[in-house]
């Protein structure tokens, strides 16, 4: 009994930060989780299941839509994901940094959701399930004039619709 | 859609015409009195702006509104030094008589500007202004406009550039208008508006009401149009907007992302930027054929696309050499030529309306820059500076640039960001107060 709402209340202190992530986010995404604790509470395929126990958003070096190895396991995790629940469409959200000018930022924004999208596709997910759209520097994940939430802004987001859960 | 219905009769119903010099003295003599616009720095010629006359409260409160916009126009544009008001010793009581040109040398007043005020029996206005040369003795200018009182404004702005186009030879711009993007809310999820204004700041409205994303809107240099990017339906493209009727419509059918968008010179084209499957290009679209054509090929991003003068040639910017810089192109796409080779990144560019230099901006060392080069590349000047200042836009004499500029506030991440105009020299830095945070100016050609 004791043991059990414990756990319940890990599942809460998630849920409260996976929350605050999401209004620090703008709606542009919903956290950037991976934690198998909270795996129990979340509906399987879900938005929420796919931001919390796989992780929505891959990162990019400054003026780069190059894939890391980071982002490339990222990206695996999705695709596996995705191909879990086949009924799911998804959006890619390409962004950037506020180190850039806007026109430049919205191509370069494009290019990193092409950059992932791309990515999913040779993992065998299918392009029309994918959306693509650029924010360039219109909507910051994270604020602050540092390369610390720089780093944060420079991302693609998936975002997943039409989950079924079944 | 989400039109904001502007109710703008912007073509001024007017009539010109120009009034002869004052007992004898001849309004043709050439008079010595010249500022040059073209040095770094210049010493603001004294001017002695006086209050327009007029008979009864209608008239006397125009005259007063009237000479008030002259005096703000030519104070701000860093030319002029008009004399306060209270150190005059004497008003001017007729048009029609000499005036006291003493009573301005006293001042060192270089320069008189008197005028009147006559609302008519129709209810329209007659607005006279004269231009002295007080050491000289010789009216400059001279002239009587006829339109309805609500135009006041616009007639203030007429008169400055009247004077300022006499007294520099060159060009004046204060008979124009900005249009802009309004900002309000946290960075995160920032809304903006489309928004316009007098040059001056005056006249503000807002043209959308911040329910879809927009930027970076320009004025057609020949209708009542501007071209912008709207997130409408999360679907971002290019759209026109008709300032007359509120109209807004989607340009062309893309399969993406249309961008950075700016007419021709003549008004009957846009270009723009569409990016599609990772990779972005420049293309054209007649908007009488809707006719698409595509001028760049390559796997870089090609955008901030802006023509020459005269529609020839094109400048835009390209990361084709690994990181952004400044190329110019024949406006079939034909003769890519790299301009650009200082140390940094160069973007949005913008071709004077002069033909001879382009604005940009250059992002190095940390720090973003507003300068110009010439259409060669050489002599590249930086005019400002700061941790974001992006943008520039031309006013229509090719002497003044504006651009917007982000600050820091305080140590929570947020941004103020405002636009300010700056001379072609360097010199003159002011801001434009709007009534919120601002972006993305663009200046129209000046008002037909």
């Amino acid at each position: 009994m004791r043991i059990k709402s414990l756990s319940y209340l890990v599942a809460a202190l998630f849920l409260a930060t996976a929350c605050a992530e999401t209004m620090q986010d703008g709606g542009a995404g919903r956290g950037s989780g991976g934690n198998q604790q909270a795996a129990s509470s979340v509906k399987p395929g879900t938005g929420r299941d796919f931001v919390i126990n796989v992780g929505d958003r891959v990162f990019f070096e400054f003026d780069k839509s190059s894939l890391s190895s980071d982002a490339r396991s990222q990206l695996e995790k999705q695709a596996a994901w995705l191909k879990k629940f086949g009924s799911v469409s998804l959006t890619l959200e390409g962004h950037a940094d506020e180190r850039g000018t806007r026109e430049y930022n919205l191509a370069l924004g494009e290019r990193r959701a092409n950059s992932a999208k791309d990515f999913l596709v040779a993992l065998g997910i299918a392009p029309n399930r994918i959306r693509v759209i650029s924010y360039g520097k219109e909507r910051p994940a994270a604020l602050g004039q540092n390369e610390a939430a720089w780093r944060q802004n420079r991302r693609a987001v998936t975002i997943v619709a039409g989950a079924s859960g079944s | 859609m989400f039109a904001v219905r502007l109710n703008s009769k912007i073509f001024l119903v007017l009539s010109v015409g120009f009034i002869a010099g004052v007992l004898g003295l001849a309004g043709t003599a050439q008079a010595e009195l010249k500022v040059d616009v073209t040095r770094g720095t210049v010493k603001p010629l004294p001017i002695a702006v006086t209050k327009f006359i007029g008979n009864g409260p209608q008239e006397i409160q125009l005259g007063r509104r009237i000479s008030h916009v002259i005096r703000a126009d030519l104070a701000r544009s860093g030319l002029f030094d008009p004399i306060d008001e209270k150190a005059f010793i004497e008003v001017e009581r007729s048009l029609e008589t000499v005036p006291r040109f003493q009573n301005w040398r006293i001042l060192n007043a270089q320069a008189m500007v008197q005028g009147r005020v006559a609302v008519l029996s129709d209810g329209r206005m007659k607005v006279q202004f004269r231009l002295w040369d007080v050491f000289a003795q010789q009216q400059m200018v001279g002239q009587v406009y006829t339109t309805v009182t609500s135009n006041w404004r616009r007639i203030a702005h007429i008169v400055s550039d009247a004077i300022y186009k006499r007294v520099t030879g060159e060009e004046g711009y204060f008979d124009t208008r900005i249009v802009y993007i309004a900002e309000t809310g946290s960075q995160i999820r920032r809304i903006k508006r489309l928004a316009i204004m007098d040059q001056d700041g005056e006249n503000h409205h807002f043209l959308t009401d911040g329910s879809s994303l927009v930027l970076t809107p320009r004025f057609s240099p020949s209708r009542q149009e501007i071209t912008y990017m709207s997130y409408h339906g999360n679907v971002p493209r290019v759209y026109i907007f008709n300032i007359d009727t509120g109209r807004q419509e989607v340009l062309g059918d893309f399969p993406g992302m249309t961008f950075a968008p700016r007419f021709s010179p003549d008004g009957d084209s846009v270009i723009m930027s569409m990016a599609e499957s990772g990779n972005t290009e420049i293309y054209t679209m007649d908007l009488r054929t809707r006719k698409v054509r595509q001028l760049t090929r390559h796997s870089a991003i090609d955008t901030s696309p802006y023509f020459s003068p005269g529609g020839k040639r094109v400048v835009f910017n390209s990361d084709r050499s690994g990181t952004q810089q400044l190329y110019i192109m024949n406006a079939n796409g034909s003769g890519v030529k790299r301009i650009s080779f200082g140390k940094g990144r160069y973007a949005t560019p913008v071709w004077s309306p002069r033909g001879d230099l382009i604005a940009f901006t250059k992002f190095t060392g940390g720090r973003f820059y507003i300068g110009v080069m010439g259409v060669n590349g050489k002599g590249e000047r930086l005019l400002t500076e700061g941790f974001l200042v992006e943008a520039p836009t031309w006013a229509p004499n090719g002497r003044v640039l504006m651009f917007f500029r982000e600050s820091p506030r305080g140590t929570g991440g947020e941004k103020d960001s405002k636009l300010f105009s700056i001379d072609l020299t360097g010199q003159n830095e002011r801001e434009i107060v709007t009534p919120m945070d601002a972006s993305d100016p663009a200046w129209s050609p000046l008002i037909p």
